[in-house]
């Protein structure tokens, strides 16, 4: 790799200067201590000296530039029997920040003409920072692998990335993209399948027997979440069950009661409102897996699943602990009627802490859910039906509904998914408790 | 041992002073080394010279069709002699230019020829000086770009004597014109006198011993190219194996075999234009690895002697100007710890006969046979207004494209100035473009450039004017 010469500090207190003069050209060969450029500041001129021997293969600052950033690259140093030069950070007066690994600056800024919240959903390549500087195959062959662009060490000119690099990365097994933040694995045009299929045909479904419905971009983001999902988050199922009895009362109390303000009450929006509860009280269910370590998120945020013409959604109740039941009851209609009409914004169903699927009224007993990444568990409730359950040692009905947590092993253990559990079961059992 | 210099160049061609010039620009004392002429083969008695001897032909050719164009002359002829001197003159006036370069660059150059002994850090340079006497010269590093020459085939006879049996060299200065050629051999060099022999009424035949003509090139340009050529009453013996090359009295026999049957073929002059040799010759001496005379060379030009590089015509195929350049630079950066970025161009070829063909990458046969999913495209020039505007609505262009990645990854032209054209496929290649780029790009109209669009176009199903 080559080694960037940063714009020195003159002064513990200087934060730009005037790059006033070069000694060095590109090609000359330099030694540690060589003088190879002047410096000014308001202050003073002072000499800077390379602290590397090398051949200098880029001058990045022109002489004469002004309010030039400390700790900004301004001439590359090629080491001998190096490899080429990783992508540089090219350097304008003022308007750019420093390269992100100046020590000197704790927060980077963005890149001058790029905003930091760009209005549409970002494009896959780059959502957010410095622009990656790829060759148009280089982008599809890393978009067809799943591979993230930024990962990949750029060969060509200017750090520029190459279709030869995104194929040494595939073999080297570079990162792969999305994943990482829910925001842009949910609006990142879809990937490539993660894995090479046969045809139908090849498999002995001849053509002509079928119809065949393209995959539309819901259609791929669900195949590839799912799938990313599935084959890499290590999960598990526990599985309880539930009498509700007493909440199918309280609920017909409630929408008796408040039937005249047009409140109606979902035995779904209990769940909601008491996994929110539950979470609250055992938070480390709460939780994302990350590289740099778990997050435990400081409010329940529940996705609800929602079934829609061509697939499904998850809209969101934010915060939903701290939600009436009458208000979760409202905002889960609201947004379920506008995710069927596809009006949903990106961010009413991006970004949840915990997931609820509901396939009771299908009359499913009980199934397991796929984990929504990054959320740490998903909560799969079956259908309330009458079931024989023994109570003091005596055979008796009661309306059971059988609920599994998956979880995601890597921040959700089975205790303490049990706990989370433990903490669900009477919320729901009494659900008198919620009020508490 | 101390060193006079940081770099010695052996030979001033296209690769060798492009070298040298590279090599001062990044601050290395360099010297070049030349027996001959400044500017090498490509200069003096190939690239250039050749394309002043087409324009004449290409004139001349087209006086005898003006009548297309509401003109008309009197009576159209030519004085063979001032043709040749137009020639030497273009040459000589480029070879001028090369050794200004070098007085600019500080470059010094030393006339005569070169040797290589063992030395360190790099081979020791022994000059026998055309002035006379010799000098050793011991640089750092040498970059040998000593080039080729045409290559005879004495088994069969076919060894130039510059009066009835030529090679490139004598078919550029002829003392007259001849009136019938037998031109062995399709490729580049070949086609180019053929065509411009030619033009100015000779009869030619050209022999090829592959299947069809510039085998090089994609199958459908040449058989475009050879429908081209008959046009214009140049006749070809293709499948054709050589026998024998005979002088006679007159002119020279040349025997030939087209499946199975003989045939001897009567000219005034033959063309030996069937490859080139490279000039590697006791080179072994030293402890360089050769493969069949070529230099062995790495990603750099460096070769397994410690400071000895080599490039251009010396180091291998394709023996192309373009190629030696750009080997030359690479190598002088890679001397001077320049960390040259990975630029990863493919090399066009270019033949300036009337009509042009020019290629770049792989040929649709060819990326077949690599078990790529083709997807090729094609546009002819009789549709596109520039070409029919003027007159020249020969030839088309075709795409071939990667049909799992988009990819361009070969282009193939035939047609008017196409050798202008190219660039644009190539500067595509080497940006990696995909097809979405080629489709989206905004092409000038009129031009016939803009058949590059539809090429790329069609070869997706998406052609606008057909």
């Amino acid at each position: 790799m080559s080694i960037d010469i940063l714009m020195p500090a003159l002064s513990p207190t200087m934060e730009e200067g005037t790059l006033a003069k070069w000694h060095v050209k590109v090609g000359d060969t330099v030694k540690a201590g060589d003088v190879i450029a002047e410096i000014e500041t308001d202050k003073a001129t002072m000499e800077v000296e390379a602290v590397d021997e090398g051949v200098v293969e880029a001058i990045l600052v022109e002489a004469g530039t002004e309010n030039v950033k400390v700790n900004a690259p301004i001439a590359k140093l090629a080491g001998e029997g190096e490899s080429p030069a990783p992508p540089p950070a090219k350097v304008a007066p003022a308007a750019e920040a420093p390269k992100a690994a100046a020590p000197a600056s704790a927060a980077p800024a963005q890149t001058a003409g790029e905003t930091a919240a760009p209005a549409k959903p970002a494009p896959a390549a780059a959502p957010t920072g410095d622009r990656v500087f790829a060759s148009p195959l280089a982008r599809r062959l890393a978009s067809a692998a799943n591979l993230d662009l930024k990962s990949i060490p750029g060969t060509g000119p200017h750090g520029r990335v190459v279709k030869a690099d995104v194929e040494a990365a595939q073999k080297g097994g570079a990162p792969r993209a999305a994943a990482a933040s829910p925001a842009a694995a949910a609006s990142a045009p879809a990937a490539a399948e993660p894995r090479k299929v046969q045809s139908l045909e090849q498999q002995g479904i001849p053509a002509g027997s079928y119809d065949l419905v393209p995959l539309d971009g819901m259609r791929k983001t669900i195949a590839r979440r799912l799938t990313d999902s599935f084959r890499d988050v290590p999960h598990f199922p526990l599985v309880i069950d539930l009498e509700i009895d007493a909440l199918l009362a309280a609920r017909a109390k409630i929408n008796h009661l408040l039937e005249g303000q047009g409140v109606k009450v979902s035995v779904n929006d209990i769940i909601i409102k008491a996994a929110a509860v539950a979470l609250k009280r055992v938070p480390e269910a709460n939780a994302s897996y990350t590289p740099e370590g778990i997050a435990l998120h400081k409010h329940a945020d529940i996705a609800v699943a929602v079934a829609i013409d061509g697939g499904l959604i998850t809209p969101i109740v934010r915060a939903a602990e701290t939600k009436g039941l009458a208000q979760i009851s409202a905002e889960v209609k609201d947004l379920a009627a506008r995710a069927k009409s596809k009006k949903l914004k990106p961010e009413e169903f991006q970004g949840g802490t915990f997931s609820v699927s509901n396939l009771g009224m299908f009359g499913i007993k009980q199934f397991a859910s796929i984990i929504n990444e990054p959320q740490g568990a998903i909560m799969s409730v079956g259908a309330g039906e009458q079931r024989p359950v023994v109570k003091d040692g005596q055979l008796a009905v009661a309306t059971v509904m059988t609920v599994t947590l998956t979880c995601d092993h890597r921040v959700v253990d089975g205790a303490i998914g049990a706990k989370f559990l433990a903490a669900f079961k009477p919320l729901i059992e009494e659900p008198l408790t919620l009020i508490v | 041992m101390s060193t006079e210099f940081d770099v010695v160049v052996i030979g001033a061609g296209p690769g060798g002073y492009v070298a040298a010039i590279r090599a001062s620009q990044l601050g290395l004392k360099t010297a070049i080394i030349e027996r001959e002429n400044l500017g090498g083969i490509c200069l003096n008695w190939g690239c250039i010279p050749t394309k002043a001897l087409l324009k004449s032909g290409e004139i001349y050719e087209q006086l005898s069709h003006l009548g297309g164009y509401g003109l008309s002359v009197e009576k159209a002829s030519f004085d063979f002699g001032k043709i040749i001197e137009r020639s030497r003159g273009v040459a000589k006036q480029m070879s001028s230019g090369i050794a200004f370069l070098m007085k600019k660059h500080k470059i010094e150059v030393v006339e005569g020829e070169a040797k290589l002994e063992k030395g360190s850090p790099s081979p020791k340079v022994v000059v026998a000086l055309k002035a006379g006497g010799s000098r050793t010269i011991q640089a750092k590093t040498v970059i040998l770009a000593s080039g080729a020459r045409a290559r005879d085939i004495p088994a069969i006879g076919a060894v130039s004597d510059g009066d009835k049996i030529w090679t490139y060299r004598d078919a550029l200065a002829p003392k007259a014109m001849p009136k019938s050629l037998v031109v062995i051999g399709s490729g580049a060099i070949g086609i180019e006198f053929a065509s411009f022999y030619r033009a100015l009424g000779a009869e030619v035949t050209v022999v090829e011993a592959v299947d069809r003509i510039m085998p090089v090139e994609d199958a459908e340009v040449s058989k475009a190219a050879q429908k081209a050529f008959e046009k214009r009453g140049i006749t070809f013996r293709i499948g054709a194996k050589v026998t024998k090359v005979e002088k006679t009295k007159d002119g020279v026999a040349v025997s030939v075999e087209v499946g199975g049957k003989a045939e001897t073929l009567i000219a005034e002059k033959c063309i030996v234009a069937v490859g080139i040799a490279p000039n590697t010759e006791g080179l072994d001496a030293i402890g360089l690895n050769l493969d069949r005379g070529h230099v062995i060379t790495g990603k750099h030009g460096e070769t397994n002697v410690p400071g000895l590089y080599a490039i251009g015509d010396a180091a291998g195929p394709p023996w192309l100007a373009h190629k030696a350049s750009h080997e030359g630079i690479h190598a002088a950066e890679h001397i001077a710890g320049f960390k040259t970025p990975h630029v990863n161009s493919p090399i066009p070829g270019c033949t300036y006969a009337n009509p042009q063909v020019a290629s770049v990458g792989l040929t649709e046969a060819a990326a077949k046979a690599a078990g790529v999913d083709v997807k090729a495209g094609r546009f002819p020039f009789r549709v596109n207004g520039k070409a029919v505007a003027a007159g020249e609505t020969e030839g088309f262009v075709k795409t071939v494209f990667d049909g799992k990645t988009g990819a361009l990854i070969g282009a193939h032209m035939i047609g008017h100035e196409v050798t202008e054209m190219i660039q644009g496929f190539v500067t595509a290649i080497t940006l990696e473009a995909t097809e979405e780029d080629l489709h989206g790009i905004v092409y000038a109209h009129p031009t016939m450039s803009e058949a590059m669009h539809e090429a790329a176009l069609d070869a997706y199903g998406r052609v606008l004017h057909i």
